[in-house]
């Protein structure tokens, strides 16, 4: 397949994977750092480049609302949003999922306030893990742009049908130029095919009641349902991604494992911070500190099992939390993570950290001191804050 | 527009089993709604008494298509309804003709769903907004909103022994509507059933943001038999408290005119909410909740009178 090379930023590239999928609906709100998505897609729509309704609502809680009236209609729904905005879009991500609606939003991690900040932490996704939508994070530009069409046959297999989001880090991947691989628009539409509802409340015939009030003898019901339809996707994810590397050649999977196989030191992360750890890896390796890297890709649902399998073996374990839960224990990417290795009947020391909040960078040399510190000194079972100012 | 008669021949739209109060507003002012078109029509509501006594899983009320999202966001939730048949239909993917109403109670309309509400107004979506006004947040158990008269016990503005009641008038929702400038506003009460019908059926004929804001008397909420619902509901008009009236594309029209307005401790003294007002010591809250509804009435005399000049 004819591949177009361009350079593209990581906000430019989910614009473009947005035209591409050329949605019916999309109603959104402006917010730095996602605005731009949405500022992009508002051209091609004005320059015809898309038979997109767009809605400009005037808030992101109307921004989700009108995207779930949209899905309910047989449309497929697209929408954009970042930390203040899709906090206050919370109430309903969570009937939103209920109602089984395959909503596609790009987001770009931004941390929460207070205090108020624009830059990068994952506060803003992590703060919705529960909400019952699956969550994917890219590292880079090309993931945002590849995941953001794969997330559109997640979200629509029929055996999910829940919505999706799929994150890039604010700035850092949303206003940075990267090279990105394009494919044909034809290709994109023959992958993503027809959007085939479970069910349309516009069908007159057959009037539906949707969003009904349920007590005490179904509610529970309900929510079983939903759970199986995320072990759904833990089956699905790999069958798309599968056909996605045949169609387009580009692997994806759970997690990214680099270099864990004989790793004695593994770190664990989400995002572009990956990136900076690989060079970290790649590093340590030279002088010879056996480093590994885990990249947590989909969040949810939790690929408990695949994490397990490519750190069991691991001396020790560092993991980088973007994102506080002020519980005073660690982060949830760790607590989840240490979660996952009792259930496998696994100890290996961890040391977690909470880093980067508010966009405070992350350096290669940090990096470089966390794995060091796995191997000579004694790991606390508090967390801790990296590149903090004490 | 039906007449009862008439009506009561063709198929039901919100069937009988809902759990609704007997003598509650809203049912009555379903059933003018649906005689006032022959088109499919599409719901959305919001949270509140109508939904939650309607689709109490799995049984529902509804023989339309029915979606309720939350509390304040009806009108955003149908932007998107309304958003995807308008994207189907130019892709040649639909082709019915339907009509879509958002619904929400006056909590859902005038407090927490303004904002929303106001949106899907200025972007001027084909729906019409009806709100069925009971004064207070009823499903909740009564509590005051911006929609409650002056004066009107409330669980969080109680008839205590220092304050009496709520201490604001009400917020004139129909007006900020008015301010929006779309083709057609209007009010109506269930009791004058040509009145609503004659106004749902204007409203379905209009493409663009529509939006009714109808009185509906709520039995527990109001304090009343539930044989008096018309009752009630008449001398809301009668007393103009609640004027029936409309403005389409500016124009206002009074579409009732009391020959003599009638007082409003007449229309108090049905009502439980109002029982403390009518001891004598407070003859004087009485007074200015009259001063005030004469007041609104002159303003929209001159409205009218301003709108309608050549
Ligand atoms: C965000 C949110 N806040 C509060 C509630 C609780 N609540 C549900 S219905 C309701 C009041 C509804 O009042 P109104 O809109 O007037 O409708 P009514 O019940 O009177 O018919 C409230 C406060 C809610 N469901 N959601
Ligand atoms: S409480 Fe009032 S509004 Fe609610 S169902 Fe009963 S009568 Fe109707
Ligand atoms: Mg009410």
């Amino acid at each position: 397949m004819e591949k177009t090379i361009v350079a593209r930023t990581g906000n430019e590239a989910m614009a473009e994977a947005m035209r591409q999928i050329n949605p019916d609906v999309c109603a959104a709100y402006p917010i730095t750092p996602a605005t731009e998505i949405m500022q992009i897609f508002s051209s091609f729509v004005n320059d015809g480049l898309v038979k997109t309704n767009l809605i400009t609502v005037e808030s992101e809680h109307s921004a989700i609302s009108a995207c779930m009236g949209s899905a309910a209609s047989g449309a497929r729904t697209m929408t954009a949003t970042s930390s203040q905005g899709l906090a206050l879009m919370h109430e309903i991500l969570y009937i939103a999922s209920a109602l089984r609606l395959p909503i596609v939003l790009a987001e770009v991690n931004r941390a929460l306030s207070g205090p108020i900040n624009i830059h990068c932490d994952h506060s803003d996704t992590m703060g919705e893990r529960d909400a019952g939508w699956i969550q994917i994070y890219a590292e880079n530009s090309q993931e945002a742009y590849d995941l953001l069409i794969n997330a559109v046959r997640i979200a629509e297999h029929r055996d999910v049908s829940l919505p999706i989001m799929v994150s890039t880090d604010g700035f850092i991947i949303s206003h940075e130029m990267e090279r990105l691989e394009m494919y044909p628009d034809s290709e994109i539409q023959k992958f993503i095919g027809e959007y085939k509802p479970n069910y349309n409340l516009l069908n007159i015939d057959n009037p539906i009641t949707v969003g009904s009030l349920v007590l005490t003898d179904y509610y529970l019901e309900h929510k079983r349902v939903q759970h199986e339809a995320m072990k759904n996707a833990m089956k699905v994810i790999p069958e798309i991604f599968a056909e996605f590397k045949k169609v387009f050649g580009r692997q994806y999977d759970f997690v990214e494992n680099y270099k864990c196989d004989d790793a004695d030191y593994i770190l664990i992360c989400l995002g572009s911070t990956a990136g900076t750890s690989k060079v970290a890896v790649e590093e340590l390796r030279q002088e010879g500190i056996k480093a590994g890297l885990l990249k947590i890709r989909v969040f949810r649902p939790f690929p408990a099992e695949e994490i397990v399998k490519y750190i069991s073996k691991a001396k020790a374990i560092a993991i980088l939390d973007r994102s506080e839960s002020l519980s005073t224990q660690a982060g949830p990417v760790a607590t989840e993570v240490k979660a996952a290795l009792y259930d496998a009947g696994k100890i290996i020391p961890m040391q977690s950290y909470v880093y980067g909040l508010g966009g405070r960078e992350i350096y290669v040399d940090q990096i470089k001191d966390v794995y060091r510190k796995l191997k000579n000194t004694k790991i606390s079972e508090q967390v801790k804050y990296l590149g903090v100012k004490e | 527009m039906a007449a009862p008669k008439q009506s009561a021949k063709e198929p039901v739209k919100f069937i009988g089993g809902h759990r609704a109060c007997a003598g509650c507003g809203f049912p009555i002012l379903l059933k003018q709604m649906f005689s006032s078109t022959k088109d499919p029509v599409v719901i959305v509501s919001a949270t509140g008494c109508l939904e939650v006594t309607s689709t109490i899983f799995p049984f529902s009320a509804w023989k339309v298509p029915f979606m309720h999202n939350a509390f304040e966001n009806s009108a955003a939730t149908c932007s998107g309804v309304e958003g995807a048949y308008r994207s189907l239909k130019k892709q040649g993917k639909e082709n019915q003709n339907i009509k879509f109403v958002a619904i929400g109670g006056d909590g859902g309309t005038y407090d927490i769903g303004l904002q929303s509400l106001s949106g899907a107004m200025e972007r001027r979506h084909d729906m019409l907004y009806i709100t069925y006004n009971n004064e207070a947040y009823m499903n909740t158990g009564i509590q005051r909103s911006s929609a409650t008269i002056m004066g009107a016990h409330t669980t969080t503005s109680p008839a205590g022994k220092v304050v009496h009641g709520k201490t604001q008038n009400s917020k004139n929702l129909t007006e900020i509507l008015v301010a929006h400038e779309i083709p057609y506003v209007a009010q109506t009460t269930v009791a004058f059933w040509q009145d609503a019908t004659s106004k749902f059926s204007k409203a379905f004929s209009i493409e663009g943001p529509k939006f009714i804001n109808a009185l509906s008397p709520c039995v527990p909420g109001w304090g009343y038999h539930m044989s008096q619902t018309v009752k009630v509901s008449k001398m809301a008009v009668e007393t103009n408290l609640w004027p029936l009236y409309e403005v389409e594309n500016g124009v206002y029209k009074i579409n009732y005119k009391p020959k003599e307005r009638m007082g409003i401790e007449e229309y108090l003294k049905l009502q439980a909410r109002f029982a403390h007002l009518l001891k004598p010591e407070n003859k004087e809250i009485v007074e200015n909740i009259q001063k005030f509804i004469d007041w609104r009435w002159e303003q929209l005399l001159k409205k009218e009178e301003m709108t309608n000049k050549k």
